[in-house]
């Protein structure tokens, strides 16, 4: 088991070229916080990315910063809030989801963020990893340096590769470089929790608060006996909207969804930090983290379902449960047994008439359950031979992060 | 500019293919005549054209992948085409090849405002998605100034952008699901009304693929709700650092407006000479910034703006009072290029990033190129997100400026680019600056977009001769060059 360290672009190359002419693949890892997201890996080797850290380029009033792949994103946001601004996807540390202890791991890159596509409960609103992700330079599977994208927002010179490496689980390319869109911190912030909604009625909730002029950037939605790492006051059965912005405007809106939707069940708000803290746990996943020995399943539908395929699920699988995304994503902790309940939820995202749109992705199991189970959703025959044609363009050899997305490739 | 060479082989059997494309689909959808097919020579960009092969105006997704298999089992080239609307040459048809038009896919589908989308043929126009949805208080975000004839198939392969960028996105920030169709007639839904890919985000790729990839037959956009409140402030300044030094520091005030755009003195001239609203005619920059959103915020951000303004050396500044003068604002710049037009004979429209700051630096040096070209520029910017219009004024009709107008565009897309910035913001490479893909990306760089490309059309058959400046087979370009023997570093850890 060796473990490469390169410390600039050339050593990335020569790493991988390396793996190539010896056939041999390596598991990429950045600060290694999210080696147990997708299937297990085994590979002889690991590529340790860790070195290609710092931020390179920064200028606030171009809303736009370069980074090496690796650089912790603690260093990134402390950097952007020095200067009022933020990565407004909102993205998420899972370490305490996926149980890294602080040895382990030093935390999320900003590279491991953008190849996992993650995002918190802002994305509704702005988008989510990949809508920010404008550049970067990588060393293909190929073993070649290659760049694509650039360091501007209005870019469309090209194929949008970006786009392709979000998502990809480290399986097409290793990131050396790459530049992110910026946007302003909004100077306050608040939230509405309405208490005692039913989960059918919480979703028509989200959907009319999001439909308002009210610019709503949080819509979640917490079933009675959620547990939260935070006091909130109000009851059970919990929508959450947030909205932010200027001082003013923050307490406008705020006051008009309490005014509009008070009938729905007991408002209460959450000021600025409490407001933070909250929203930070639905990023983090918090209700589930916590319960260690269940599977964490990560359900993305159209947000109208999200309440009728929870329903569904929770009694049949024991299903501890929350709403996120206005209820366009279902975070679901089950029993271990069996196969976790994939085939009962795939089935139920697709829906009777098999027209459902949607997918499953097994965030959290034992390794063999995700050897097991299919951790990411099958793809239908034509889109999987696509996706594999696509993989091969890259990384024909298959040496970078063989089998983390799908079987075989 | 040159093409892939016709297929004379091709071109000798177009009674024969026609007759086969009948087959698949009837009655008027398969243009054969020489002068109807003509309708279909050019794009927006009248420079170039070429009449295509023949012409098939298909009405269903299933015609559509019988074409297509057709096609790739015959070998001919296809062009597909939405409004035609591209300034960059995007649909210019092949001689040897089919032209595809969508234009019959003409259908909203599904209006969802519990999901907040709209699911819609490919032929349908930007506007009317908008049209659509507006009398529930609803809009599609992404504007680009054609979006009243442009189709959303074609914004989809453009990935079009607008005046909204900076605060709403592009295309590709606003698409929930396509459904396209492969050059082997296979049939793929990528996304739909859920967020997020289940595996490689190949709608990410479709978008902005200019035809490339595959034939997008449905789209999903995600509809928002218009904001309560528009208003806009016109502002003037003696410089155009100024004004770049305004738009610096109403984002660094963390401003996003909803659209911020410049104009140079020869744009507010032409524009003010078309429209008569009341532009400044003794500034050299012009900058109108909108802000849109909730009242309450509104009225807060005007004042900062006013402010910001005015400390950065504004001479004029007015903030709309009415809807109307809103509009009136606007009508200027929104009216930049027919203005243009009306003060030369013909233009030529560039389409470029930079980064903000270099503003004023890359406009001092298009004013020099101009000098050395002799011709006349107007600049139009996207402050909000440096997206640069240069619209290089020139005549047909006198010998070699056509020539002189492409020569002096391709030295301002290589400035773009030395300055840290794009050659296409928003318009595509097309043909139009398909010979400029060297300037920003190395031989390494484009055999790995080619790469994909081969991964979706292997032979090559859709819109060749477009973006990429050299057709590389698919056999050559998959060929895996491992550095036998050669071990660097010798003391470091091998494998």
């Amino acid at each position: 088991m060796t473990r490469f360290v390169p410390a600039d672009l050339a050593e990335l190359r020569d790493a991988v070229a390396d793996a190539l002419t010896a056939e041999e693949p390596v598991e990429i890892v950045g600060g290694g916080s999210k080696r147990g997201l997708g299937r297990p890996l085994q590979t002889a080797h690991t590529l340790d990315l860790s070195r290609l850290s710092g931020i390179r380029d920064y200028a606030p009033s171009e809303l736009v910063l370069t980074a090496g792949a690796a650089t912790p994103l603690a260093e990134i946001e402390r950097a952007l809030d020095a200067a009022g601004q933020m990565l407004a996807f909102e993205p998420p540390d899972w370490r305490g989801l996926l149980g890294v202890p602080d040895e382990e791991s030093a935390g999320p890159t900003l590279g491991g963020i953008l190849v996992c596509n993650l995002a918190g409960p802002r994305r509704i609103k702005a988008g989510a990893a990949r809508d920010h992700f404008l550049g970067f330079r990588a060393v293909s599977g190929r073993g070649e340096i290659f760049k694509s994208g650039g360091k501007v927002v209005k870019n469309v010179t090209g194929y949008d590769l970006s786009k392709l490496m979000a998502g990809s689980y480290g399986t097409l390319a290793a990131l050396e470089e790459v530049t992110v869109k910026l946007l302003p911190r909004p100077e306050a912030v608040a939230t509405v929790l309405f208490a005692g909604v039913e989960p059918a009625a919480a979703v028509r909730l989200m959907a009319a608060a999001l439909g308002s002029p009210h610019e709503v950037s949080g819509a979640a939605y917490l079933p009675p006996g959620t547990q939260m790492p935070l006091a909130l006051p109000g009851g059970p059965g919990m929508v959450a909207l947030r909205v932010e912005g200027p001082g003013p405007s923050v307490a406008f809106r705020r006051d008009s969804l309490v005014r509009e939707h008070g009938t729905a069940g007991t408002a209460e708000t959450l000021a600025q930090s409490q407001s933070i803290a909250f929203w930070r746990a639905i990023g983090e996943v918090a209700p589930l983290a916590g319960l260690g020995n269940r599977a964490v399943w990560r359900i993305s539908v159209a947000p109208a379902r999200g309440a009728e395929l929870a329903a569904a699920l929770a009694p049949t699988l024991d299903a501890v449960w929350f709403l996120d995304w206005g209820g366009g994503l279902i975070w679901a902790a089950v029993a271990e047994d069996g196969d976790a309940g994939a085939q009962m939820i795939r089935q139920r995202v697709r829906g009777p008439d098999g027209r459902g749109t949607g997918h499953a992705t097994l965030v959290r199991a034992s390794s063999g359950l995700r050897r097991a189970v299919a951790v990411f959703e099958p793809q239908p025959a034509p889109l999987a031979a696509l996706s594999r044609r696509v993989k091969d363009a890259f990384d024909p050899a298959h040496i970078l992060n063989p089998g983390r997305m799908v079987e075989g490739s | 500019m040159e093409m892939p060479l016709p297929d004379a082989g091709v071109i000798l059997r177009r009674e024969e293919i026609a007759a086969a494309l009948r087959a698949i689909v009837p009655g008027d959808g398969v243009i054969v005549s020489e002068p109807l097919r003509r309708a279909y020579e050019s794009d927006g960009l009248t420079a170039y054209r070429q009449p295509p092969l023949v012409v098939v105006l298909p009405s269903t997704v299933g015609q559509v992948a019988a074409v297509l298999r057709y096609c790739q089992t015959e070998g001919v080239k296809v062009v597909p085409r939405g409004a035609g609307t591209s300034l960059s040459g995007g649909a210019l048809p092949l001689a040897d090849g089919l032209l595809l038009g969508m234009a019959k896919f003409n259908r909203i589908l599904d209006v969802d405002y519990a999901n907040r989308c709209v699911v819609a043929q490919p032929g349908v126009t930007n506007l009317a998605i908008t049209g659509a949805v507006e009398g529930a208080g609803f809009y599609y975000a992404p504007d680009p100034s054609s979006q009243i004839a442009c189709t959303i198939g074609g914004n989809v392969a453009e990935n079009s952008g607008g005046v909204h960028c900076l605060k709403y996105g592009l295309t590709t920030n606003n698409l929930l699901g396509l459904e396209i169709v492969l050059i082997d007639g296979e049939i793929v839904r990528l996304g739909g009304k859920h967020f997020d890919s289940e595996g490689y985000d190949l709608m990410g790729v479709m978008t902005g693929s200019e035809g490339l990839l595959g034939i997008v037959t449905e789209v999903t956009v995600r509809i928002l709700r218009k904001p309560p409140t528009a208003r806009a402030l016109l502002i003037g300044f003696a410089e155009t650092q100024d004004a770049g030094n305004c738009v610096a520091a109403i984002i660094g005030a963390g401003i996003i407006p909803g659209g911020m755009e410049m104009m140079d003195r020869p744009a507010i001239h032409a524009a003010e000479a078309f429209v008569h609203v009341g532009y400044p005619l003794d500034v050299e920059a012009l900058l109108i910034v909108e802000l849109d959103g909730p009242e309450a915020e509104i009225d807060h951000l005007i004042a900062m703006v006013e402010a910001i303004a005015r400390a950065n050396r504004a001479r004029s500044v007015r903030v709309s009072r009415d809807e109307a003068e809103r509009v009136a604002f606007w009508s200027g710049r929104k009216a930049a290029f027919p203005a243009v037009g009306r003060i030369s004979p013909d233009y030529y429209c560039m389409d470029g990033t930079i980064p903000r700051a270099r503003l004023s630096e890359v406009l001092a040096r298009i004013g020099e190129l101009s000098g050395q070209y002799g011709l006349r520029v107007a600049n139009v910017f996207h402050a909000g997100d440096g997206n640069l219009h240069p619209l290089i004024l020139y005549d047909a009709n006198q010998p070699g400026e056509i020539e002189r107008a492409e020569a002096f565009g391709a030295d301002i897309l290589r400035l773009c680019v030395a300055v840290g910035g794009v050659l296409t913001g928003e318009h595509g490479v097309g043909v139009e600056k398909r010979d400029l893909m060297g300037v920003m990306f190395d031989e390494v760089d484009l055999a790995h977009q080619e790469r994909l490309k081969c991964a979706f059309d292997p032979d090559g058959l859709l819109n060749p001769g477009k973006v990429f400046p050299q057709l590389h087979r698919c056999a050559e370009l998959g060929r895996l060059h491992v550095h036998a023997g050669r071990l660097p570093h010798p003391d470091l850890p091998r494998f």
